[in-house]
């Protein structure tokens, strides 16, 4: 029954990565297009986030950088006529622009197939009313909603059903809009926010307290399902999975639980009549056998991204097929090879997904974690039991934690309260529960957390008594040690115990004879030998399952752990192809990583896989039992960049540009010598230690500065002061989060260009670079700035001064391999602020754009392969990309949506344009702007702000667009001939005069421009109601005046029709 | 905690933690990769004279349910009166269990119940061994207890009849009448059965159930090989002749078939898990199975008067038989499930229906 008229199909990816839709769909979309591939079916792929696996050209047959929106899908339609649609591989954004275009008739019109689930069970699962209706006709509990349309019938419905309540907003993506309310005041807020992105709200019961289940379930068009994974919240209901700690399989359910859920799962996908692969999400009653369905996503998630690493079992792919017509008997595991795909695998080991958020990176954001998503990634750790597979994935996610135990000291005024109301460190508060003499029982009463975690936890604790009435490391005995190391304990955490460094505690272990061992996830626990390369470590088994070989010819690509604000999915396309580039030059590819939600953990992407920490200690373990020829730092981002010194200093060789060389780029110290002598201008900046050189320093220089630690991590702790008061305020939290490192002060350049130089350097000498340029002035860190490549007017001096630079640097730090160097730029002169010898969040970009791949030139140097010299010149390309930042502030409630030095974006995209424009406008159009019909209002900053602006005010007036303006701007517009109406500041108040908060509110303006003055407290908090109220409200938001101006100018010349359709290998 | 090893008849050594009842125990071990179920695995009278290594680590974490009965005299939790497994083998033992249906741990169930544990065992190590040396006599030795025990092969004995009932016992009511022939029944089949309907009357698996009166037969599962069980099987070819339906699961699919003229071998390492993928015979249907079984039937032997009905798609074995004109079929899994998936539970419905 395979339908073979399909012969074309399209797939949507899923945007830009934000909160509640990252890099899974990159992993979902990569391993759909591959089993398309495979079947000999021609791919087109619709997406514009540019860094992607899979929009790179060995994925996908065609690739569209283009807002997966209705309007732009038709258009690739109507120029591609696939004969059939993916849409279950795109996340939420996917699934919701595949129901536009099935009920605009899109679908219809061209004849298009869906493939896999139909559009009506998608449907029915998407509709809360539907899907209680369907669920009620097979007697399959839900949790009732009672449907609202306005806050006069949610107050109706929450009386009816009784406080708490939850309200969720329909059609939203991972509970988008979504909180609990202890009562009508809560309700008022939560609600009002809901009805802004959509028309319809939820009112639920509450079942917080109640374990959450999740199975993954996958059908064939012959009826046959498999639950293919269960999973379990460590946190209990209340707290969404995307927030939760999560553990597969379930723990704490017995068999007839776990198979009444697993049965119960099989009537919901039969009747809804999924096709493909569905997750089910329960809510069960830890005091009986209740339960209640969540939801039911009929579309590959988070959680089945998660599901396939943690079992080995290739969901996407299997469910694509499906989509197909292939039965599950037809298709073979891909583990093991010779057992079928109708299988469920058994595990023989536990996995624990630990969410990582960067609250810490917002100003004013609530630390409370609720049914609403905060995280932006996440890891996954495997062990053999559940204190290794924890304390592994604390350290993983990477915000200073050792383990559990062992780590600082936990900073909260009320214990009691941190335990009951879940934060982002809620783990750690525990912990110091029992720090603090509670016992499991109160725990469990607090957080309502299952038991069994908390003993668990507390056989950590109780490890760590242990090992502390140890007199001294020389008293440990190895039965102990061993216990230690089998509850997770890293030998850093053994040592911070007994106040010793790792190495001591690395070399006592080692003399000890205690070394972990490698076991293999086989998807059958061993019960069929299979030659899978998917591995982790653990203390808790005596053998391992792989042999070893003296290591020649192979190479290990250390991958870029969890994604966090600064770190994402670039670096694991980054990391792909360097394992795609050891394939093909003949080398045995080692890659090490523990992010489930990435392609380069896809055990098929290279020779062995070891799924686990990217520490110092994991990765000398691996090492020494591999023993690679070479080890490749430089292409995860800042982690792996970290472990060059100290890998290099325990004997492993790292290949490319050489530790050494890295350290004297990264030690701002160093890397200031090695400017100074090479004539390079730099800003002024110090390094320093006391309140009375820092005070001395910014005398000498003036307001206002950039203040940072010396070894940055994606501009944490960074910031622009201006002014002693808030110089002071921030540095008490810089030091926080690093004491070894003195505090950096460097002079802040206003109103000055920001350029960007990615290269390849093949010993000392650069053979390929790409310069790009900000479209804001420096100030906006580069990971949240617009950045255009190839950079269209520059003056010949600064080209050539560029040039120059990249040549010296690459040659006096002997590079080999790729680096990238960030200048300030006036028409007087080009400064170099910072020099990474790795590669750079925008090699993906600019690899794209200009059809250059950097990293496969890089590894070949690395490999001395020495490779030609790149041939193009970028700046003669007939095209434009514009890079544009997403960020996800209406999932971060209160925290003010300004950009500054520090990142704040979660993800960005990259589309290309005949010109600067037309790119900019894709670009902007794909991270969720939408082009004002009517009006727009606009407060727009200081003077010389308000200048930059006149134009694009003018150009939105002459396109007939309303302009509403805050009193200055107001003034200012009115005196310049571009008529404006007013709106009042939200300290302000004048009868007949609108306020700005009333007219976003009441989405009277559908574009709001707020430009700070400057960055300072002061400034910031005058704004700060008008932007939040725009996130709040869901309208379009700029902050930027160099950006706003750009856009304006942008649609006012351009419309949405005139944009070119073209696929990538279009430009070349 | 005190020290234990685990000592295999090839000679493997392998060093763990005692827990449970603290003494030696002899008998095969075979390794299940279930992850749930071991209340429901232990009181299988299928694993008498085995040694269970669980392949999954986390083992008691909810802890064991209460020892209740209904008033059938069938145990509400569990799959007979007693733990029937020699010894249990895991990785990582759950001292504290969290579960609001449980009231002790797995430890003190198997001190109360006199069987011993090992812990702190690589349960992946030794369930490769298994996999590559087949299953093998074994033996758990407590610090302190004699080594020297001898191994024991529980095929070598007539394991049924260790398990079996002594006297005719009857369960449920209704119109139509089914003889059990209990070779080591699961409570859960006998509950399957009268949850539908009908009177239950079940006898040893000697017993000459040809001189009583009935509407449909039945033959249980049961532990061991299945060549001690001649006169079970002499039984159920007198009984084909009354073209009456029979139902027969894992050791009655096998009985079946050796009195349906087929023959049967031992599997290296059997089939212990909740994972088995089985594919009806003809259809694109399968179905996932919760299987116990260390004999096979060989397909090839059967008789022509009879065809298979479900073939096993990791390994292709047989795991299930029909007779091509009576209503006599049986299966090699567990349509009663308990413990594992209940998906093809509607075989009693379709016995039920013939009779």
């Amino acid at each position: 029954m395979i339908d073979r008229s399909i012969r074309k199909v399209l797939v949507l990816g899923s945007g830009a990565l934000k909160i509640g839709e990252a890099g899974e769909f990159d992993y979902s979309g990569s391993q759909a297009l591959k089993a398309m591939r495979e079947e000999g079916i021609e791919t087109v792929l619709i997406n514009p986030n540019i860094a992607t696996v899979q929009t790179s050209e060995e994925t996908a047959g065609k690739v569209y950088f283009l807002p997966v929106t209705p309007f732009f899908v038709e258009k690739v339609i109507a120029k591609e006529r696939p004969q059939g649609i993916l849409l279950s591989f795109g996340g939420q954004t996917a699934l919701n622009c595949g129901v536009e275009l099935h009920n605009a008739g899109i679908l219809e019109k061209y004849g298009i197939k869906v493939l896999g689930t139909p559009i009506r069970a998608i449907m029915e699962t998407e509709d809360r009313d539907l899907f209680v209706r369907k669920l009620d006709e097979i007697g399959v509990k839900t949790i009732k909603s009672h449907a609202a349309a306005d806050i006069a019938e949610a107050r109706a419905a929450a009386a009816g059903i009784g406080y708490p309540v939850i309200i969720r907003a329909a059609y939203a993506l991972g509970g988008l809009g979504s909180g609990f309310c202890e009562n009508e005041e809560e309700l008022d807020a939560v609600a009002g926010k809901a009805f802004s992105f959509s028309p319809q709200v939820l009112v639920e019961k509450s079942l917080k307290g109640w374990k959450e289940i999740e199975y993954e379930v996958v059908r064939d068009a012959y009826d046959n399902c498999i639950a293919v994974c269960n999973m379990e919240n460590f946190d209990p209901l209340g707290i969404h999975t995307g927030e939760s700690i999560v553990v597969a399989p379930s723990q704490t359910l017995s068999n007839d639980e776990f198979h009444f859920l697993r049965k119960t799962a099989f009537s919901i996908v039969r009747h809804l009549g999924i096709i493909g692969e569905c997750n089910v999400q329960y809510a069960f009653d830890p005091d009986g056998e209740d339960y209640r369905v969540i939801e039911v996503n009929a579309r590959l998630s988070r959680s089945s991204a998660l599901a396939s690493k943690a079992t080995g079992y290739p969901l996407a792919f299997i469910a694509a097929k499906l989509g197909l017509g292939y039965g599950l008997f037809d298709l073979k595991n891909t583990v093991t090879k010779t057992t079928p795909a109708f299988f469920e695998p058994a595990l023989d080991y536990v996995t624990c997904k630990i969410p990582r958020w960067d609250l810490g990176k917002f100003k004013g954001v609530s630390r409370e974690i609720g049914s609403s998503m905060k995280s932006v990634g996440e890891v996954m750790a495997i062990g053999r039991n559940f204190e290794e597979a924890i304390q592994k994935g604390l350290r993983m996610i990477g915000q200073g934690a050792f383990g559990f135990v062992c780590n600082k000291p936990y900073k909260t005024e009320d214990l009691d309260c941190a335990l009951k109301n879940p934060t982002d460190t809620r783990i750690f508060a525990i912990a110091a529960a029992f720090e603090s003499g509670y016992g499991v029982d109160r725990i469990c009463k607090l957080t309502h957390i299952d038991k069994w975690f908390i003993d668990r936890l507390r056989n950590i604790e109780d490890t760590y008594r242990e090992l502390e009435a140890c007199e001294d490391l020389a008293h440990l005995d190895r039965e102990l040690f061993l216990r230690a190391k089998r509850r997770g304990f890293s030998d850093m955490q053994i040592g911070r115990v007994f106040h010793v460094g790792e190495a001591e505690v690395r070399a006592v272990r080692k003399g000890l004879g205690l070394t972990p061992h490698v076991k293999q996830i086989d998807t059958l626990a061993a019960e069929f030998p299979s030659d899978t390369n998917y591995l982790y470590l653990t203390y808790n088994g005596e053998s391992d399952d792989v042999a070893f070989t003296d290591g020649a010819g192979t190479v290990a690509v250390l991958g870029s752990g969890a994604y966090r604000i600064g770190s994402s999915v670039e670096f694991d396309w980054c990391g792909v192809n360097a394992l795609s580039t050891l394939r093909k030059s003949g080398y045995k590819s080692i890659m090490i990583n523990c992010n489930p939600e990435t392609v380069s953990t896809d055990y098929d992407v290279c020779d062995r896989l070891y799924f686990d920490d990217l520490s110092y200690e994991t990765v000398m373990d691996i090492c020494e039992k591999e023993n690679p020829s070479g080890v490749i730092v430089s292409v995860g981002g800042q982690i792996p960049n970290n472990l060059a010194v100290p890998l290099s200093r325990s004997g492993i060789r790292i290949l490319g540009t050489s530790a050494d060389d890295i350290d004297r780029a990264e030690d701002r110290k160093k890397f200031s010598v090695v400017v100074d002598r090479l004539g390079i201008d730099q800003p002024r900046w110090k390094e320093l230690t006391t309140w009375e050189e820092i005070d001395g320093f910014v005398d000498e220089v003036g307001f206002p500065v950039l203040v940072r630690p010396s070894y940055v991590l994606s501009g944490a702790a960074m910031n622009v002061c201006y002014s002693k008061k808030d110089m002071k305020t921030f540095l008490e939290m810089a030091v926080e989060v690093s004491e070894e490192h003195p505090v950096v002060i460097s002079s802040f350049m206003q109103r000055c260009r920001e350029i960007e130089c990615d290269a390849v350097a093949d010993g000392g000498r650069v053979i390929a670079s790409a310069v790009s340029e900000h479209v804001e002035y420096a100030g906006v860190h580069s990971g949240d700035a617009t950045i255009q490549f190839p950079v269209l007017k520059m003056n010949a001096a600064t080209a050539d001064g560029i040039k120059k630079t990249a040549a010296a640097i690459a040659e006096n730090l002997h590079i080999t391999g790729p680096f990238n160097i960030q200048f300030l730029a006036t028409d007087g002169y080009l400064k170099v602020i910072e020099c990474n010898l790795r590669a750079s969040r925008s090699f993906p970009f600019v690899s794209k754009v200009m059809n250059v791949n950097l990293i496969d030139l890089a590894i070949r140097c690395m490999l001395g392969e020495h490779p030609r010299p790149m041939e193009t010149d970028p700046s003669r390309l007939g095209h434009v990309g514009v890079k544009c930042s997403q960020f996800s502030f209406s999932r971060l409630s209160h925290a003010d949506p300004v950009l500054g030095v520090d990142m704040a974006s979660t993800g960005e995209v990259g589309c290309i344009g005949d010109d600067f424009d037309e790119a900019l406008l894709k670009s902007m159009l794909s991270v969720g702007h939408r082009i004002p019909e009517n009006s727009a209002l606009i407060s727009s900053g200081d003077a010389g702000q308000k200048a930059d602006m006149l134009e694009a005010c003018r150009n939105l007036h002459e396109k007939g667009i309303k302009i509403y303006a805050t009193t200055g701007t107001w003034r200012y517009l009115n005196e310049n001939g571009v008529p404006a109406a007013r709106a009042l500041w939200p300290d302000e108040d004048e009868e007949g005069t609108p306020s700005a908060i009333e007219l976003i509110r009441g989405h009277k303006v559908d574009l709001v421009v707020n430009i700070p003055k400057n960055y300072s407290e002061a400034e910031l908090g005058n704004g700060y109601a008008i932007r939040r109220a725009a996130i709040d409200f869901n309208v379009p938001l700029i902050t930027n005046s160099r950006l706003a101006t750009a856009y304006i100018r942008a649609f006012c010349g351009k419309s949405p029709e005139s944009l070119s359709i073209k696929s990538r290998d279009e430009y070349f | 905690m005190k020290k234990a090893a685990l000592i295999l008849r090839n000679g493997r050594r392998m060093q763990g933690w005692s827990f449970g009842y603290d003494g030696p125990a002899s008998g095969e071990v075979v390794f299940s990769t279930a992850m749930v179920g071991y209340p429901e695995s232990l009181t299988d009278p299928s694993y008498s004279g085995q040694i269970l290594c669980v392949s999954y680590p986390l083992i008691g974490n909810y802890g064991i349910p209460p020892a209740e009965f209904d008033e059938d005299g069938l145990s509400v939790h569990f799959e007979s009166e007693k733990i029937h497994a020699k010894g249990i083998i895991i990785s990582d033992y759950s001292d504290k269990y969290s579960h609001w249906d449980a009231v002790r741990s797995l430890d003190d169930w198997l001190k109360e119940e006199k069987v011993p544990g090992i812990f702190g065992i690589d349960t992946r190590e030794l369930t490769k061994t298994l996999r590559e040396c087949g299953s093998m006599p074994g033996k758990i030795i407590p610090e302190g207890s004699a080594e020297d025990i001898p191994f024991l092969d529980p095929d070598a004995e007539n394991q049924v009849a260790a398990v079996s009932c002594r006297e005719t016992i009857r369960y449920g009511c209704g119109k139509k009448k089914i003889v059990l022939v209990d070779c080591g029944v699961k409570h859960q089949i006998i509950r399957c059965l009268v949850r539908r309907g009908v009177e239950v009357v079940r006898v040893p698996w000697d017993y000459d159930f040809n001189r009583l009166e009935w509407d449909g037969l039945f033959i249980s599962n049961g532990p061991g090989n299945p060549s001690h069980c001649g006169v079970t099987v002499e039984n159920i070819r007198k009984a084909m002749e009354r073209n009456k339906p029979i139902f027969g699961i894992c050791m009655g699919n096998q009985l079946l078939c050796m009195a349906g003229g087929a023959g049967i071998f031992k599997l290296k390492y059997g089939h212990r898990s909740h994972n088995q993928p089985v594919r009806m015979c003809g259809s694109d249907k399968c179905f996932i199975t919760s299987q116990n079984h260390g004999f096979a039937v060989d397909t090839g032997t059967l008789g022509k008067d009879w065809e298979p009905c479900f073939i096993n798609m990791n390994d292709g074995t047989n795991e299930g038989i029909r007779h091509r004109s009576k209503p006599f079929f049986s299966a090699q899994f567990h349509p009663e499930a308990s413990s594992g998936p209940v998906d093809t539970e509607f075989l009693f419905d379709e016995f039920i229906s013939l009779l």
